[in-house]
């Protein structure tokens, strides 16, 4: 026993050493797994604090641009207004059910959710955004959070104010999406080599794919609304082994000057996850 | 200022500086990730005991992993750095008791080349640990490689700027053994 006593005394500065390197390691992977990890809410809420000043003075910098995609965006919305369709009398003309209005609340899906974005990194191979509307503002983690030209990420971490979201530009991040024509359906993964694109993985060689052709979300993520614009095909890597298509895609958001997104609120997420829970347990 | 002092106001700068400003910077290019703040460690006083070195590395990493949202991969290339630090400076330093004449490493304190080897010797360390860790999961030893050598180089740039900029007049101790 005194044996060990002495060889602790001798030898602690390295064993103290090791014990740190194994704390921060344990940390970087249960974090990398799970997204947690110690202190994450305290610090998530403190830095976001800090990063909330720091835009603060950054924001009048983008106000130009933001502004400018804003009102795209509102001018894009503005077209889809029903009085901009008017059909040529005719007997067979369609009316807008009413009705229907009234009713929608309780089939109302997906709830959007304002949100400014406070702290945003593009250069490393993690790349998360802090949101200013946490926990105490209806943001919950596994919530698809969208820009004003398309979406953005997902929401993993949530503090009483704040929430970080990671990024399209994130090593593990993964989206089902579609493309415009055809409909075929992949996977949007990024693989850490450049933040101007992304790749688009598992599209069947036999789906019609040509360069500049529009990438969508799929009602099959669940996380986002069906048709909302991810970004245009840059490229196609050529790959004869292969029986799908990898491609290189530029994301329509403009990850250098976002500072406005929208936080989708899936109402019936529960009830999906709930059952499709129940179908693999059944399965097992 | 007291040491103490100094060293807080260092610890927050280099953080903010990192953060808000070389992370915020658009790539150069795939392999560099611009690193400037591991340089607090390296200017930690000599007199610091050795658990303390480790103490202040991990905590200095791990509140800058809080910002970048990746706890555990700075702390642990920083708790690497401060512990192997006193062997480096033990190796390097060149006239007798400099470590006890003067407060912390410097180009004064320790002269050009060994400086600059100690230097060198920490950045290297702390990229390929930290390169290592963040690509653990995603293979490619050329990727590596490259990211370790082009990221060293352009720390090793952005130290030598901090140096001439920032240079840290040292005063020589005498009596203080």
């Amino acid at each position: 026993m005194r044996n060990v006593f002495l060889f602790i005394r001798r030898h602690f500065n390295f064993l103290f050493f090791l014990v740190l390197q194994i704390v921060s390691l344990s940390f970087l992977f249960r974090y990398n797994k799970f997204h947690e990890a110690a202190f994450m809410n305290v610090s998530t809420e403190l830095t976001g604090r800090i990063n909330e000043k720091y835009n603060g003075i950054e924001y009048y910098f983008q106000l130009k641009r933001t502004n400018e995609s804003l009102v795209k965006e509102n001018i894009r919305l503005r077209q889809l207004l029903k009085e901009n369709y008017e059909a040529p009398d005719s007997n067979r003309r369609l009316v807008m059910d009413t009705i229907r209005v009234d009713s929608a609340r309780s089939i109302l899906k997906y709830n959007y959710l304002e949100a400014k974005v406070v702290g945003n990194t593009t250069a490393l191979q993690f790349n998360y955004l802090t949101i200013h509307r946490g926990f105490a503002q209806q943001v919950r983690p596994n919530m698809g959070v969208v820009g004003p030209q398309g979406i953005v990420g997902t929401v993993v971490n949530v503090s009483e104010n704040y929430a970080t979201v990671m990024s399209l530009l994130h090593r593990q991040y993964k989206v089902v999406v579609k493309l415009k024509n055809g409909a075929e359906r992949g996977a949007i993964e990024w693989d850490g080599l450049s933040p101007l694109f992304v790749t688009l993985k598992d599209i069947p060689k036999s789906a019609k794919v040509a360069k500049g052709d529009t990438v969508l979300t799929s009602q099959t993520s669940s996380l986002f609304p069906a048709n909302i614009m991810v970004g245009t095909v840059y490229d196609i890597v050529p790959d004869n082994a292969s029986n799908f298509y990898t491609l290189k895609v530029r994301p329509a958001t403009n990850f250098f000057n976002i500072e406005y997104v929208y936080v989708i609120d899936n109402m019936q997420f529960e009830e999906q996850k709930r059952i499709e829970d129940s179908t693999r347990k059944k399965v097992q | 200022m007291s040491e103490l002092l100094k060293n807080t106001i260092r610890f927050i700068l280099f953080i903010l500086v990192q953060v808000f400003i070389l992370f915020k910077m658009p790539p150069l290019h795939r392999f560099i990730t611009p690193y400037l703040y591991y340089l607090f460690i390296l200017w930690l006083p000599f007199s610091l005991s050795r658990a303390g070195l480790t103490v202040v590395g991990f905590i200095f990493g791990l509140s800058l992993d809080y910002f970048s949202k990746t706890p555990g991969l700075h702390a642990a290339a920083c708790t690497l750095i401060a512990y192997v630090r006193p062997f480096v400076i033990g190796l390097l330093i060149s006239q007798e008791g400099a470590d006890k004449n003067y407060i912390s490493p410097s180009i004064v304190s320790m002269g050009w080349a060994p400086y600059a080897t100690y230097v060198i010797v920490l950045t290297f360390l702390h990229h390929t640990w930290l390169v290592l860790l963040e690509w653990m999961s995603f293979g490619s030893f050329l990727y590596f490689l490259g990211k370790v050598i082009a990221s060293t180089a352009v720390s090793l740039l952005l130290v030598l700027l901090t140096e001439l900029l920032f240079f840290r007049k040292q005063k020589f101790r005498t009596n203080t053994i």
